[in-house]
């Protein structure tokens, strides 16, 4: 099938790529943009691990079409930390050992951002269910609660 | 996993979406791709095309016309759960969309798309028989309006026609008297059901005027259970009659045996759905 042009900004940045129709976007950031941040865990729309930021929503790359990101905004993990160094969840995920085998956390992380915008200043509760569609296998989930609750608090203050 | 090739076209009105249907054998609508993508990826759907129609505005938002909330097929779940309109005249809606999967999902899957698809554990067909609702959809031959009821006639096969698209899905407004309960079990979030059951009650002073019961996931596709609503209409509901019913309820699952259950425990659980649903919308309805 003909490679077709697609064409979007990624963490600031406008690239361009050609995709196949069938192609998911998970496979052309880490692919063909050689972003290997976003993880693939399950391929099935389960875990999170590919969870990306597109136009400001939280989607699974692991079930968006390339051709669907043509023209939006993307954001993925690498686009969290900036000159100043690194964002706030980030910091948090690190103080509050959010993280045991890391392969869950860059979903987490992009998933946390997006978050804690929809909600400021949420509960345990409203933690739990907002990153409810991010799974880790490591930590028992404790301390990623407690790196949003941090996250949180910071990004508050700032 | 990757799908099987396929052309990708980009629908830009509903007439368009419909003729694209006419002019590409096999092709199949891409809403929020959240059932329909995992199917492809595990080569249960090879369609030869897919026409996107994310991009038609008109099957967004939804609105109150005088009594009735009309809701655009392309609505995502969290649209849905952050609706005013809903919040305030629908409740029920509110509630099913946030027990639907995960927030990530909920980003992208639609409305319509959970309707139309025809998987026995998807929320909303239930809902919509709960909720008396109408369908609205466009085909070649102009609009047709279809009751939710009559609509769901097996797992994948339901009344949408060749080149039909479903473009609104409409609901009445929540009035006083009525109430209503969703009930939902599953093994944890983010799972379809293993039973669920939404309820509508209207109340009569104690009399119960009129009840629809609604089951997801354990028949073929969301079935009403008739028999159990029959033996509450026209009485004052208390625990006996509430028994009754959910033994009718039992009565007409037949779900499929999976990972979630044998028959007689989803069945079980079924009842259970939909004994807790009936409490809720009695208290609600009783206000
Ligand atoms: C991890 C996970 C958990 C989930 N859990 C739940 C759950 O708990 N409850 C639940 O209800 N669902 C659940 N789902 C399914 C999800 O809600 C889907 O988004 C939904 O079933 C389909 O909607 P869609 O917009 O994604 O449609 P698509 O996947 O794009 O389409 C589904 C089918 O409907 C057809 N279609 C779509 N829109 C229209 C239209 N307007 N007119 C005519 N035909 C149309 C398509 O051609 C296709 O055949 C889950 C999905 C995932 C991945
Ligand atoms: S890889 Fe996309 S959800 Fe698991
Ligand atoms: S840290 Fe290992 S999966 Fe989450």
């Amino acid at each position: 099938m003909a490679k077709q042009h697609v064409s979007f900004n990624l963490n600031g940045k406008q690239v361009d790529a050609l995709v196949e129709p069938r192609e998911l976007l998970v496979h052309t950031i880490r692919e063909t943009l050689s972003l290997t941040g976003t993880h693939i865990g399950c391929e099935s729309s389960h875990c999170g691990a590919c969870t990306v930021d597109l136009d400001g929503k939280s989607v699974k790359s692991c079930t968006v079409l390339s051709m669907q990101a043509d023209g939006s905004e993307l954001k993925t993990v690498e686009g969290l930390a900036d000159a100043e160094g690194l964002h706030a969840v980030q910091q948090a995920f690190i103080q509050e050992h959010g993280l045991q085998c890391g392969f869950c956390t860059p979903g987490m992380l992009i998933r946390a951002y997006r978050f804690l915008q929809e909600n400021p200043n949420p509960t345990e509760e409203e933690i739990r269910w907002g990153m409810s569609g991010n799974l880790c296998r490591c930590t028992g989930y404790q301390n990623i609660v407690k790196a949003v609750q941090t996250a949180a608090q910071t990004l508050q203050q700032a | 996993m990757i799908p099987s090739e396929f052309e990708y076209h980009k629908a830009t009105s509903i007439q368009d979406a419909i003729a694209q249907l006419g002019a590409h054998e096999d092709s199949k609508l891409l809403a929020g791709g959240h059932s329909l993508l995992p199917m492809m990826k595990l080569r249960f759907a090879e369609p030869p095309h897919l026409i996107d129609i994310n991009g038609i505005e008109e099957l967004r938002g939804i609105r109150l016309e005088g009594d009735t909330i009309c809701i655009g097929a392309m609505t995502t779940e969290n649209e849905l759960i952050e609706s005013e309109i809903l919040q305030q005249h629908c409740p029920l809606l509110v509630e099913a969309a946030r027990l639907v999967a995960d927030p990530q999902v909920r980003n992208r899957g639609t409305i319509g798309g959970d309707v139309a698809h025809g998987d026995p554990g998807n929320d909303h067909p239930a809902v919509m028989l709960a909720l008396d609702a109408t369908l609205v959809l466009h085909g070649p031959d102009g609009e047709r309006q279809q009751s939710a009821n009559g609509f769901f006639l097996g797992t994948y096969w339901n009344d949408l026609q060749e080149q039909e698209i479903l473009v609104e899905l409409r609901v009445p407004v929540i009035k006083k008297g009525v109430g209503h309960g969703y009930s939902k079990l599953k093994r944890k979030t983010g799972d379809y059901a293993v039973a669920g059951s939404p309820v509508v009650i209207e109340l009569d002073g104690d009399v119960c005027r009129d009840i629809r019961i609604a089951l997801t996931n354990v028949a073929p596709m969301a079935i009403r259970a008739e028999a159990a609503e029959n033996i509450l209409r026209g009485k004052v509901i208390d625990d006996a009659l509430i028994e009754q019913a959910a033994a009718e309820v039992l009565a007409v699952c037949d779900p499929a045996e999976d990972l979630r259950g044998d028959v007689l425990y989803k069945s079980h659980m079924g009842a259970e759905m939909a004994r807790r649903s009936i409490r809720a919308a009695l208290q609600q309805a009783r206000g």
